[in-house]
């Protein structure tokens, strides 16, 4: 019987625009490999402007590691090379040929070998990236056996990809993937119930987790399941890379295509679509009406990327991210709302917080869901609500706001105490969601995240 | 905004000030540019105006038993419109020089900081004529004010950032600083030029009377009750806002239930100030009920208004206890044992600010290594 985890802190966020269960088609315009969406990776460069590319060819490789390779979605020709200041590689971009021309890897049963022909069949595909190492959360190191393998089956992020749904015909490939996988280290697998299509894989460590968001985040799995102490290193890989990890041991090629949501409160007819991760979200145009100056986010809304902030790119809304199931269309709030904090009741806005009525007219409000824009609701401030206001949207055993000053403080000793090994910035994006102060959380938990990184290199 | 208040315009040296107004009327159209794009509507404009709202049946309570206690004490006939309207008079310009001269630094240093006005002052404003006896000297309030908004608030970097309630550091600088203003029975209840009080009258506090035990707090013979109920009710002379525990209550319910102040530490707070005056009855000390302690004075005033605020308050779940009853001890001890300072609660809760850092960093290390314990193990 797996151990059931019934998480009550967490909030989830009535949003409108949740994708309808069907596939839609849109056109593939074209692709990019981003190095940023791998953090701890230094690129080099493998290919010029012009050179034919399959998809699965080595486009980047690891200045550090020249083994962990970035590889391209695509077959087709690589058209240009962007860099941004001091020369930074942003993206190689590819022009699909519309052919399905696939880098070809031999069939494996990944029953019959040992972590190390694991290891180097992952690195040679180019499907080694979707491990990701925690603490910290960048791309894990080849050399290193990590204590274990973590996996989250679902997500309960605001408008989530339904993985039920993406995955279900891909379960035989996520079935290899976990046996692959368990010849590195002990696989543990979080699904939200016994009747998950997930709960029948054998092979991994079973964990049933029940409960708002952030409940479905891995961080906050592990941290119930067996907390990153300091020195300890797990895995972590998400769906997506097990059904891809799988289809490359069972059919031998590299196929990364997924199903992904295409939501918000401002997408039109919500659907899912066919999709590669670096695949311009120019594709999506269809899913914005006539509407102009939405925001187009690869990932949830609370976490995702403003893929258009790419300066020099070809794509006007950016490429959608690695690890990415999700695309959150949103409207900016930009508009000005005469006595907005002085209204007593303000019911057409979304607010957790207790001085406005919400959570009591919760019987009135029965079901409603809002449409929420990008606006701020205020200003900049200092932290002034104490930890316990934010801890309640963070089931994870660590005080938020003591980690998050000692972030801003650069304070490394302070930082370790209070639990900088456990998170990503991901894991406190509702912390920043409900701040009254209207701090960049995440972003001072990334900063910090860097500040280690730089301190223990 | 208008380009002459933005960087380099003529007006910029207003930008903070007109940010600050504009703001008060509109949220403005910023929208989100990093991290989570979408907010909670919720923001310290909000939070800051129900915890005001909370105090304003105590301000109300206020104005009114300044009248009442006038009538009482010059021997006119109470009239409920008549006294408010004359407690009004006298607080109004308590109120003006708070928000003028607070507000007028905050500017200011928002300026000099180049940030947005925190909204903290909105309250911090509303709360120092509450605690402050109704006839202070409307300069002294001025220096008191300046006094507490520069340091003890922006010197610190601002709201947020401050170690005590700048409240009640407005309050001990006129303590310690016009000790002849702020105690003795001359203070407390407002008259006019050329008014006394009549003979039988007295401007005591019953706090003030309580030193002296039970017996001679009940039969002072004020022209005011000295019941338990007359000080629940709080138709007794003491400062503006402080004196009426049911008004106290309301405002305690209403913060409770926003989730604004903590209910651990006003109930600590009341369980450490019982706690110290029944061992004061049970040895002899004092006559006074232990109970009693809860509706004198600045006690629950303190408790639910001033203790609880987030920023100097203690920021763990297990450390809001320990602060609270901390102020409930130090309150009653300072009163049961200091005849010099008969009312405790603001040094109790300035000593529980002072402390409160460290025992949240008592709780947070117990609570790591208590944790790092357990997951050695398992």
């Amino acid at each position: 019987m797996p151990d059931i985890y019934k998480i009550k802190r967490g909030l989830e966020i009535p949003l409108c625009g949740i994708a309808a269960t069907s596939v839609r088609k849109v056109p593939g315009i074209s692709a990019a490999v981003c190095p940023d969406h791998f953090k701890g990776l230094v690129p080099r460069l493998l290919v010029k402007e012009g050179d034919p590319v399959l998809a699965g060819s080595p486009v980047i490789s690891d200045k550090n590691n020249p083994s962990i390779l970035l590889v391209s979605p695509v077959s087709g020709t690589v058209r240009s090379i962007v860099r941004g200041d001091k020369r930074k590689l942003l993206a190689v971009e590819i022009n699909p040929d519309g052919k399905d021309g696939a880098a070809s890897f031999p069939q494996r049963d990944p029953s019959a070998l040992d972590g190390t022909q694991v290891r180097e069949a992952l690195l040679e595909s180019g499907l080694w990236p979707f491990l990701v190492q925690r603490p910290f959360g960048v791309v894990a190191d080849p050399s290193v056996t990590p204590k274990a393998i973590f996996v989250s089956a679902f997500s309960t992020a605001p408008l989530a990809a339904d993985t039920e749904f993406t995955l279900a015909s891909d379960i035989k490939y996520v079935q290899a993937a976990v046996t692959a996988l368990g010849r590195i280290a002990p696989v543990h697998l979080s699904v939200k119930g016994v009747e998950s299509v997930f709960a029948g894989i054998r092979g991994a460590i079973l964990h049933i987790f029940e409960g708002k968001h952030p409940t479905g985040n891995v961080g906050v799995q592990i941290s119930h399941i067996s907390p990153i102490l300091k020195g300890d290193t797990v895995w972590t890989v998400c769906p997506e890379g097990l059904a891809a990890i799988g289809r490359l041991f069972l059919e031998g090629r590299y196929d990364v295509r997924r199903k992904v949501a295409v939501c918000g409160p401002a997408a039109k007819d919500p659907a899912y679509i066919e999709a590669l991760p670096g695949m311009s979200l120019d594709a999506v145009a269809g899913f914005c009406g006539d509407v102009e100056g939405l925001r187009i986010i690869s990932g949830d809304i609370l976490s995702g990327t403003d893929a258009r902030s790419m300066q020099g790119i070809t794509s006007s809304s950016g490429y959608l991210g690695f690890f990415h199931n999700q695309i959150t269309i949103v409207k900016e709030g930009t508009e000005k709302e005469l006595l907005g904090w002085m209204r007593p009741l303000r019911l057409n806005r979304f607010s957790a917080d207790r001085t406005y009525f919400h959570w009591c007219l919760a019987p009135l409000l029965k079901g409603r869901k809002y449409d929420i824009d990008t606006n701020l609701h205020g200003g900049p401030r200092a932290f002034v609500m104490p930890d316990p206001y934010y801890s309640k949207v963070l089931p994870m055993d660590i005080y938020p706001v003591y980690l998050a000053k000692a972030c801003l403080a650069g304070d490394i000793d302070k930082m370790e105490k209070f639990g900088i090994y456990e998170v990503l910035p991901e894991d406190l994006a509702l912390c920043e969601f409900i701040d009254p102060s209207k701090n960049d959380i995440q972003d001072i938990i990334a900063k910090g995240i860097d500040l280690m990184l730089k301190e223990m290199a | 905004m208008d380009g002459r208040f933005e960087k380099g315009g003529k007006l910029y040296w207003l930008h903070s000030t007109v940010e600050a107004f504009e703001s008060f009327l509109h949220v403005p159209g910023t929208v989100t540019r990093k991290g989570s794009h979408v907010r909670d509507a919720v923001d310290l404009k909000r939070v800051m105006i129900v915890a005001l709202a909370a105090a304003v049946p105590c301000a109300l309570f206020g104005m009114w038993n300044v009248g009442y206690q006038h009538a009482l004490a010059t021997g006119a006939a109470p009239s409920f419109w008549a006294d408010f309207w004359f407690g009004f008079l006298k607080v109004l310009p308590l109120y003006v020089v708070s928000y003028a001269v607070g507000l007028a630094i905050e500017f200011a240093s928002a300026q000099i900081r180049g940030e947005e006005v925190n909204e903290g002052y909105l309250v911090t404003g509303f709360f120092i004529p509450l605690i402050m006896p109704v006839d202070v000297p409307l300069w002294m309030l001025a220096v008191a004010v300046a006094f507490s908004v520069i340091f003890a608030k922006e010197v610190f970097g601002g709201t947020g950032m401050n170690i005590w309630n700048p409240a009640l550091v407005a309050r001990a600088f006129l303590f310690f600083s016009y000790p002849a203003c702020m105690t003795g029975s001359g203070t407390w209840i407002a008259l006019r030029k050329g008014e006394a009080l009549i003979d039988a009258a007295t401007g005591a506090t019953p706090l003030s009377l309580a030193g002296d035990g039970l017996a001679a707090l009940e039969g002072a013979g004020a022209q005011y009750g000295t019941g338990f109920w007359d000080l629940f009710l709080g138709t007794v002379p003491g400062a503006v806002g402080e004196t009426c525990v049911a008004a106290v209550l309301l405002g305690a319910f209403v913060l409770v239930w926003t989730g604004i102040a903590s209910w651990k530490i006003m109930a600590s707070s009341v369980a450490g100030a019982l706690l110290v005056g029944i061992a004061a009855n049970a040895a002899g000390i004092s006559d006074i009920p232990a109970y009693w302690h809860l509706v004198m004075g600045g006690f629950a005033f303190g408790t639910v208004f001033m203790a609880t605020d987030p920023v100097t308050s203690a920021q763990t779940e297990t450390g809001k206890w320990i602060y609270g009853f901390l102020i409930g001890v130090l309150c009653v001890t300072i009163r049961l044992f200091n005849p010099g300072y008969p009312e405790g609660m603001m040094l109790a809760i300035l000593l529980g600010n002072t402390f409160a850092p460290l025992i949240d960093h008592v709780v947070t290390d117990r609570h790591i290594a208590r944790k790092l314990k357990k997951a050695r193990k398992g």
